[in-house]
């Protein structure tokens, strides 16, 4: 697979496969195509050269199939900042087609660590928060494949340790890839990508 | 090689021809000679504006660059030609009518087509990356294709001709035009076409050579 | 764990409730287009005085102003969620249909309610006498469909170029031009007091515009929203 904008050549002849309850490390410095190549796998942009293939028991699923098991965590996806948390969850689910009761939702919110502040606008909180409530969308329809780009950004430590949890129960769960800077979340990773 | 030697001749005879022959058209003297130079300009602009939608079509559903290459050019040539058309028509107004516009159904027409061709190269210049310049340029010819049937009818409709213009004249034309002058005119339709279509294959070729020269980004042209 | 649920009209209608919860709380399009379209009728009552307008240059001002007041607002609906960088999110979410379907809606209600401030507006500052009222009506409501049917998806293609704003315009224009005709025969007949018949011809000719250019958008929206 390859991505170019433009003339611009992001990435070019890349190969690899995940396979279930499997975690991909995507390593790469600034600029060499992460993000570019997380978007690519959730199907947000589409790839210059070449495809993403989602197999599942020798089926090959559709773009549409897919987009109800994947998630993705980024810093460029932002949340509603004139919505409340509540709201947020609430139209995104809807918009998918899967309605939610009110107290559901209000318990992932609270599995977040954003008790109680389910009613506040996402512009009173703090990118930490904001974080935290990505991850509650993300985790919304519990995803078999979990895309993270940057997961640890704004995290304070207790965030860091919720991260590493949704990490435990996404490789039980599905597929776990993640983007990241930091040497030592290459660790999570069973199989990696370096871009440089 | 032969067909622009061809097209060339074929031109050259008609400028002469168009000066040196019989008087006028009409009793409007001299200047119905532009007849045989504004009607071909005005088809041409016509022709391009399929050609690039045609391409159009093409490239959304092939996703080749060729495709947009040539939408484009056609466009480019397009524009030129709806202006010669305009000016042309212009002169032709101001020394039959008395004025050089008249918001007359088919000038206003071209002029529409000069605003859509506008639009399309002002859309294309404020995009960077080129399959988004092309993909949206070519839902932007499609839909701009969508509103000329409506226009072909509404214009007449509100700028109705108070006194007598092309259509009359056309109408004439078609009909009376002493067997000489039509073929003449038929060869400025012919040949006005070809160089259209040379100017179309010229422009695609150099663009061929240019990205050639940046090794083709986007692979096969 | 969540019921499926809904068609594609809950979903879309989803986007469209959300569109209209957020504008109420921030008013971006809503300040950019009341307040624009106020202004150029200022413009226009202070240019005109005292002169009483002649029937047809009312219903020509009064269609321009709707057409730069819309250039001025409509197309935020795509740009806001591509400077709230949001866009993403919308993408991964929500089909190409129902995005496109729950914006032309929030448009369309946009227009509508500009109209319902200007109209009163305009009738007292330019003293019209609208005749035959219901035929205004009628021109004005499949007007405002036909003009976002088209303007919608040119949003979308505008909202990810630079020179958001200008480009609009210019590229809405000739799209526009020939359902602003219409409107403007049709305002013009309804100022005359001309019968519902005669207005008939002109109405009929928005509706097949709105129709073509809807359908055309919801079959070229997947190609512009994509990338």
């Amino acid at each position: 697979m390859s991505k170019y904008f433009g003339a611009r050549k992001v990435f070019k002849g890349l190969n690899f496969s995940v396979t279930e309850h499997q975690s991909l490390v995507i390593t790469g410095k600034n600029g060499s195509g992460k993000t570019t190549l997380l978007k690519i796998l959730s199907g947000l942009i589409s790839p210059s050269n070449g495809e993403v293939v989602f197999n599942s028991n020798g089926d090959l699923l559709k773009r549409e199939e897919v987009k109800r098991i994947l998630s993705l965590v980024a810093p460029d996806l932002n949340l509603y900042e004139e919505l409340s948390a509540l709201e947020n969850l609430k139209f995104l689910s809807r918009v998918q087609g899967i309605m939610f009761e009110n107290e559901e939702l209000k318990t992932r919110i609270e599995k977040v660590g954003l008790k109680k502040r389910e009613d506040d606008l996402v512009s009173f909180f703090s990118s930490g928060m904001k974080q935290r409530l990505k991850y509650a969308f993300a985790l919304m329809n519990d995803p078999k494949i979990l895309l993270l780009d940057e997961p640890s950004s704004n995290l304070d430590k207790e965030g860091i340790s919720y991260l590493e949890n949704v990490i435990y129960e996404q490789k039980k769960r599905g597929i776990l890839i993640l983007a990241t800077n930091h040497k030592d979340e290459i660790r999570y990773g069973d199989q990696i990508v370096d871009l440089d | 090689m032969i067909f622009k030697t061809f097209s060339g001749v074929l031109i050259s005879l008609v400028i002469i021809l168009v000066f040196v022959s019989p008087p006028p058209q009409t009793q409007l003297g001299e200047i119905s000679r532009i007849f045989y130079f504004h009607v071909p300009a005005a088809w041409v602009c016509v022709l391009a504006f399929f050609v690039s939608l045609i391409n159009s079509i093409g490239y959304l559903k092939n996703r080749a660059y060729i495709y947009d290459l040539r939408a484009v050019s056609a466009a480019r040539l397009g524009f030129l030609f709806s202006v010669l058309a305009l000016i042309s028509g212009s002169f032709f107004a101001r020394y039959t009518w008395g004025s050089f516009w008249n918001w007359d159904p088919r000038e206003t027409s071209i002029l529409v087509l000069l605003l859509i061709y506008g639009a399309y190269f002002a859309l294309r210049s404020a995009v960077d990356i080129e399959e988004r310049k092309a993909t949206l340029s070519a839902v932007y010819s499609i839909l701009s294709f969508a509103t000329v049937p409506f226009l072909v009818f509404l214009v007449p409709w509100v700028f109705p001709s108070l006194h007598p213009k092309d259509s009359i004249i056309n109408s004439q034309f078609k009909f009376q035009i002493p067997f000489p002058r039509l073929i003449l005119f038929l060869f400025s339709l012919l040949g006005f076409s070809l160089i259209f279509i040379w100017m179309h294959r010229m422009e695609i070729s150099i663009f061929k050579l240019i990205r050639r020269k940046e090794e083709g980004y986007f692979g096969q042209v | 764990m969540g019921t499926k649920s809904s068609t594609w009209i809950e979903q879309a209608l989803s986007i469209f409730q959300k569109d209209i919860k957020s504008e109420l709380r921030t008013r971006y399009a809503l300040n950019a287009i009341v307040m624009f379209a106020v202004v150029t009728l200022a413009v226009v009552g202070f240019s005109v005085g005292q002169f009483s307008l002649s029937p047809k240059v009312s219903s020509s001002l009064f269609w321009v102003v709707i057409f730069f007041s819309s250039m001025s607002g409509l197309a935020q609906v795509f740009i806001k969620e591509e400077e709230a960088k949001t866009v993403n999110l919308l993408k991964l979410v929500a089909s190409p249909s129902n995005i496109f379907l729950g914006k032309f809606f929030f448009n369309w209600a946009l227009l509508l309610f500009l109209e319902i401030i200007i109209v009163p507006l305009f009738i007292l500052l330019l003293g019209l006498n609208l005749e035959n009222f219901w035929l205004f009506i009628c021109v004005l409501v499949l007007g405002s469909l036909g003009l976002v049917c088209a303007t919608t998806i040119i949003a979308a293609m505008v909202s990810k170029a630079h020179i958001k704003g200008a480009l609009f315009a210019v590229l809405s224009f000739p799209i526009l031009l020939p359902l602003l005709i219409v409107c403007i025969d049709g305002t013009y007949l309804s100022i005359q007091g001309k019968s519902f018949s005669e207005g008939v011809s002109d109405l009929k000719v928005l509706v097949s515009f709105s129709v073509v250019m809807l359908i055309l958008s919801l079959l070229l929206f997947d190609l512009v929203w994509k990338e």
